[in-house]
């Protein structure tokens, strides 16, 4: 499966199969720090992935200062 | 997964609320938690027209989509910082974000105000840090523009996890008056200022993100240049390593803060302000913060000014 990483604009590819839960986990991004995106829709952690789907991973954090 | 209220399917999974909401309840629920915030701290009254401070970002534009959504008065204000490229894709952002709905937005560009205030080029005449002399500068023409345009409220699209990295940082460092100036609603405590509201204040980060998502909202993803190591970005991430066990923490710090801790600071808050004698508005001292800062970058400008016209008029003669 392909992986667009924004806003770090990094595509990461992986074989096989997963879990929304299990691929957040393999790329170190913590629960509720970004959505999972596949064409229209957002995911959980439970949706499962197939090796020929795409996703965005956007991360939601901002910060500097207010 | 599916929707806790209607048992569709779940798009959406909040662990803090043990709940997942399929599109159509999960804005329900977003714009039930707004209006409730809003209701309980009283922070809008009926009538009142709102200024919102939009800076491009998901938090800002979801706030001023979920206002006019509610049916307030929202007027938007958008404070250019100068900060290059980023700021044009963050202007441009808010503007069709206006455009698209047909409502009012107001802009303030930093560099057209007085020269040479860019954030960029006032952090390295002062030597703060970005994040320091951009939020300095903001809440001034935020309170200027509130003032100068006759809005009572001026309306900011803070969220829980900004809450609670500000609280950490307060508590880790106990700056007690910043902890008594630690709330949802503001009341103005000098004619030149509006009273300050957050109504996303028990919204996360992720929701506010979710609810741009699912709106359609086009906002600026990139995160600010100048925010990379900010002490901010370090405590959100401690605060969801924490909430990765223990979901709802944040929610809980904050909410329970200001029930239990928070009068107490809040006892403690200094007198009202006077007037700054530079600019006339709010100031605890001679001066206002801002104008602090404005006029540091005015004696680097006079320090470095002469170097520049010696080595000008120390150049090479042009040939005749």
């Amino acid at each position: 499966m392909r992986v667009h990483l924004r806003p770090q604009q990094r595509i990461v590819d992986l074989d096989g199969r997963r879990r929304v839960g299990a691929l957040l986990a393999e790329l170190g991004i913590l629960p509720g720090t970004a959505m999972v995106i596949r064409g229209d829709l957002l995911l959980t952690d439970g949706e499962m992935l197939e090796a020929d789907d795409e996703v965005e991973i956007r991360a939601v954090i901002s910060g500097g200062g207010v | 997964m599916k929707c806790t209220r209607c048992r569709a399917r779940a798009e959406v999974q909040l662990r803090a609320h043990n709940a997942g909401f399929c599109r159509p309840c999960f804005l329900f629920f977003f714009r039930r938690q707004v209006e409730r915030a809003i209701a309980h701290e009283r922070m809008i009254a009926p009538g009142e027209r709102v200024l919102v401070a939009v800076s491009g970002g998901k938090d800002s534009l979801a706030l001023w989509d979920v206002l006019l959504d509610l049916g307030w008065d929202a007027t938007g204000l958008y404070v250019g910082l100068g900060i290059g490229g980023y700021s044009d894709a963050s202007r441009a952002r808010v503007e069709a974000f206006a455009r698209a709905r047909g409502v009012p937005l107001r802009i303030v560009a930093l560099e057209d105000e007085e020269q040479g205030l860019a954030v960029p080029s006032v952090a390295a005449a002062t030597r703060r840090m970005p994040c320091a002399a951009c939020g300095t500068m903001k809440r001034h023409y935020f309170d200027r523009a509130a003032f100068d345009g006759g809005f009572p409220v001026l309306a900011t699209g803070h969220n829980l996890d900004d809450e609670a990295a500000r609280l950490l940082g307060n508590t880790l460092r106990w700056q007690t008056d910043h902890l008594a100036r630690q709330r949802p609603v503001l009341p103005p405590t000098h004619p030149k200022f509006v009273r300050k509201v957050k109504p996303l204040y028990l919204v996360s980060e992720y929701e506010t993100a979710v609810y741009a998502f699912m709106r359609g909202i086009d906002y600026v993803v990139e995160e600010c240049p100048n925010a990379a190591g900010a002490t901010q970005l370090a405590y959100k991430d401690a605060l969801n390593r924490l909430e990765a066990t223990s979901p709802g923490t944040k929610l809980a710090y904050v909410r329970e803060f200001l029930r239990s801790a928070q009068p107490a600071f809040a006892a403690t808050e200094r007198g009202a302000p006077t007037e700054c004698t530079r600019c006339g508005m709010p100031a605890f001292g001679e001066v206002c913060g801002f104008c602090r800062l404005v006029l540091e970058v005015e004696r680097k400008r006079a320090r470095t000014a002469p170097a520049r016209d010696a080595v000008a008029t120390d150049g090479p003669v042009a040939p005749a």
